[in-house]
């Protein structure tokens, strides 16, 4: 291995043998489609997109460094919730042990900030935090956010990047997709725009709730999205699904989604859907 | 698997018999009998007084139980079904209609199981598709137009998870239920009659009010599929329908219910009549409340009620 990181050479590719080492966090990034193994700077300035397509998870800090004007953002407190309200066996440990490992305190980090100019409230899950799952404090959260679009007149985005329900709030954590998709419903109400982009994967109750709300909804490519899990319905219809069943260009296909949108356009797509819903800005000067 | 509560049953089917051949035979078996229904009231306060999790998950799925259109008929003095999602289908796990329940006039909705095997494929064991949803939610907006209470019943093991249901959106269908009844501008009264099952019962079940048959369950994953994702053992369904806290006291202690309905002694299943009266007397109280309010504080009161779960 340590051959490869001597090299000075832009891209390496492993062979199958060395393709079970793991790479080392930080310096080098391997694409799990492709198997290509690059720097992880030359792959954060290509934001996070592989050559052959293929989009790396981000960390909810890297997604708003994406999408927004450097400066911009105003981070927003996480609004306090029952930690543990089934007393559920072990779980206080693992949500220390996530916030350890990630320097997050949950799996959604909210803000307001500006897309070349025009304002927007974000709500960005991180898949990292108990596989991005929705608990009390994901659904709180988001629920304050869009509170306070409403209460401003701003447009709101939510990136979703969720296994869906946090089982170990049992059904607290059900009843957030209720809560999150009223404040949405309240939102609407008052006229705003929200967006939602599902990126990988959005799944259960996060994909059956508000992720599917949006005024627009787009997807990153190869995006896993659905309600039922794929082993689930493969036993329950008897027959193997289709490859890219769950795909976001599978909910493209069938008329789920507005668009597929590469993270390399994503920006440029806020920015024109902003600029035609003529939130909070000042036209004059676009 | 024998039921939990079999002595009650053994024992119960012995009286009977007692009376059935005391009357037969012209014998007086009196004292028998009365030491018998006394056992019987022990044993019954013994089991149903001390009802573990799983029993409840038991009761909750007997074959027998009522289902939505059982309370329906014993209900309401007058019910006109009303099919279709308008869009090329009509799901039949799930059925609605109007009705008047104590003279006045009320939308009704709910998740149908079947009773015999083919009624119970015809009807896709409860577990709706896309279009169920669908079809729910043109009721309710129907309700909204006319200014009639909603009442939905919730009792399914959960949304169908087949490929035709996420190809047609079955996310979709159940997020817009959720955001449509968020804002509706009648009182809705939900009442989980059997198994509530996640998403797919949450899908008709954002309301004012809701309440839980003293033996139904409300849960995010079945006790089964909690198990095997936990501890990767489906066989330690009891020891996760403990723990995920899904029966009626879990849900009003975490404060997500609002009340729980009695049951007929021994279950819903033994006397659908009485259960329904036990239904019809709590569901005409809190509607009462809820036809008090204006539109604006209905929904001030429903996004409190939401808001605060959790925090
Ligand atoms: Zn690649």
């Amino acid at each position: 291995m340590q051959a490869f990181f001597r090299k000075p050479k832009k891209f390496v590719t492993l062979t199958s043998k060395e393709q079970r080492v793991d790479v080392p966090v930080g310096l080098m990034t391997k694409c799990p489609k492709c198997t290509l193994i690059q720097y992880t700077k030359q792959l954060e300035a290509n934001l996070r997109v592989c050559t052959c397509g293929y989009h790396h998870p981000l960390t909810a800090a890297e997604r708003f460094r994406q999408l927004f004007d450097a400066g911009s953002v105003e981070l927003f407190e996480l609004p306090e919730v029952k930690i543990d309200p089934l007393s559920f066996k072990d779980y206080p440990e693992k949500l220390r042990g996530d916030e350890a490992r990630t320097g997050l305190r949950e799996a959604i980090v909210c803000g307001v900030g500006k897309v070349n100019g025009y304002p927007l409230v974000a709500c960005v899950m991180d898949a990292r935090f108990r596989m991005g799952s929705m608990g009390a404090a994901v659904g709180t959260a988001i629920a304050e956010a869009v509170r306070y679009a409403t209460k401003n007149g701003l447009p709101v985005t939510i990136f979703s990047a969720s296994g869906g329900a946090r089982m170990q709030e049992g059904m607290v954590s059900l009843m957030q997709m209720a809560k999150t998709s009223l404040f949405l419903k309240q939102h609407a109400e008052a006229g705003l725009l929200y967006i939602s982009c599902m990126t990988h994967p959005t799944t259960g109750g996060v994909s059956a709730s508000f992720a599917m709300l949006g005024d627009v909804n787009i997807a990153e490519p190869g995006a896993l999205i659905g309600f039922a899990g794929r082993r689930i319905i493969e036993q329950t219809i008897r027959e193997k699904l289709p490859e890219d069943f769950q795909t976001a260009e599978f909910l493209l296909k069938t008329g789920q989604l507005d668009e597929v949108v590469s993270r390399r356009d994503l920006k440029n797509y806020y920015t024109r859907l902003l600029r035609i819903h003529g939130e909070g800005t000042n036209h004059a000067t676009i | 698997m024998q039921p939990f509560d079999q002595p009650v049953i053994a024992l119960r089917e012995k009286i009977l018999e007692l009376h059935e051949m005391a009357d037969r035979q012209g014998l007086d078996f009196k004292e028998e009998l009365n030491l018998l229904e006394e056992r019987l009231r022990r044993l019954e306060r013994d089991i149903y007084g001390n009802m573990k999790a799983w029993n409840r998950v038991q009761l909750a799925r007997h074959p027998e139980r009522p289902t939505t259109l059982d309370y329906i008929r014993e209900m309401c003095e007058d019910f006109m079904e009303m099919h279709g999602d308008r869009h090329g289908y009509d799901d039949a796990a799930i059925v609605g209609g109007v009705a008047l329940f104590n003279g006045r006039p009320v939308t009704i909705i709910g998740h149908q199981r079947g009773k015999d095997t083919k009624e119970n494929i015809r009807r896709n064991f409860g577990m709706p598709h896309p279009e169920g949803y669908r079809k729910a939610l043109r009721l309710m907006q129907q309700a909204e137009k006319f200014n009639r209470p909603v009442i939905t019943f919730i009792d399914t093991k959960g949304a169908y998870p087949g490929r035709a249901a996420e190809e047609r959106g079955q996310s979709e269908a159940i997020a817009r239920n959720l955001f449509e009844m968020a804002g509706l501008r009648v009182p809705v009264i939900s009442i989980v009659i059997g198994e509530g099952g996640s998403g797919g019962a949450l899908g008709i079940g954002v309301c004012d009010r809701l309440l839980m048959l003293e033996n139904s369950t409300y849960s995010v994953i079945s006790p089964e599929g909690a198990a095997a994702l936990l501890w990767k053992d489906a066989g330690l369904a009891e020891r996760a329908a403990e723990s995920m806290r899904i029966t009626a006291p879990d849900l009003v202690n975490l404060g997500i219910a609002d009340g729980i309905i009695p049951e007929v002694v021994g279950g819903a299943h033994l006397d659908v009549s009485l259960q329904a009266d036990k239904l019809k007397t709590v569901i005409a109280q809190e509607l009462e409340e809820l036809v008090r309010l204006t539109p604006e504080d209905l929904i001030l009161q429903r996004t409190e009620k939401y808001h605060q779960i959790g925090t």
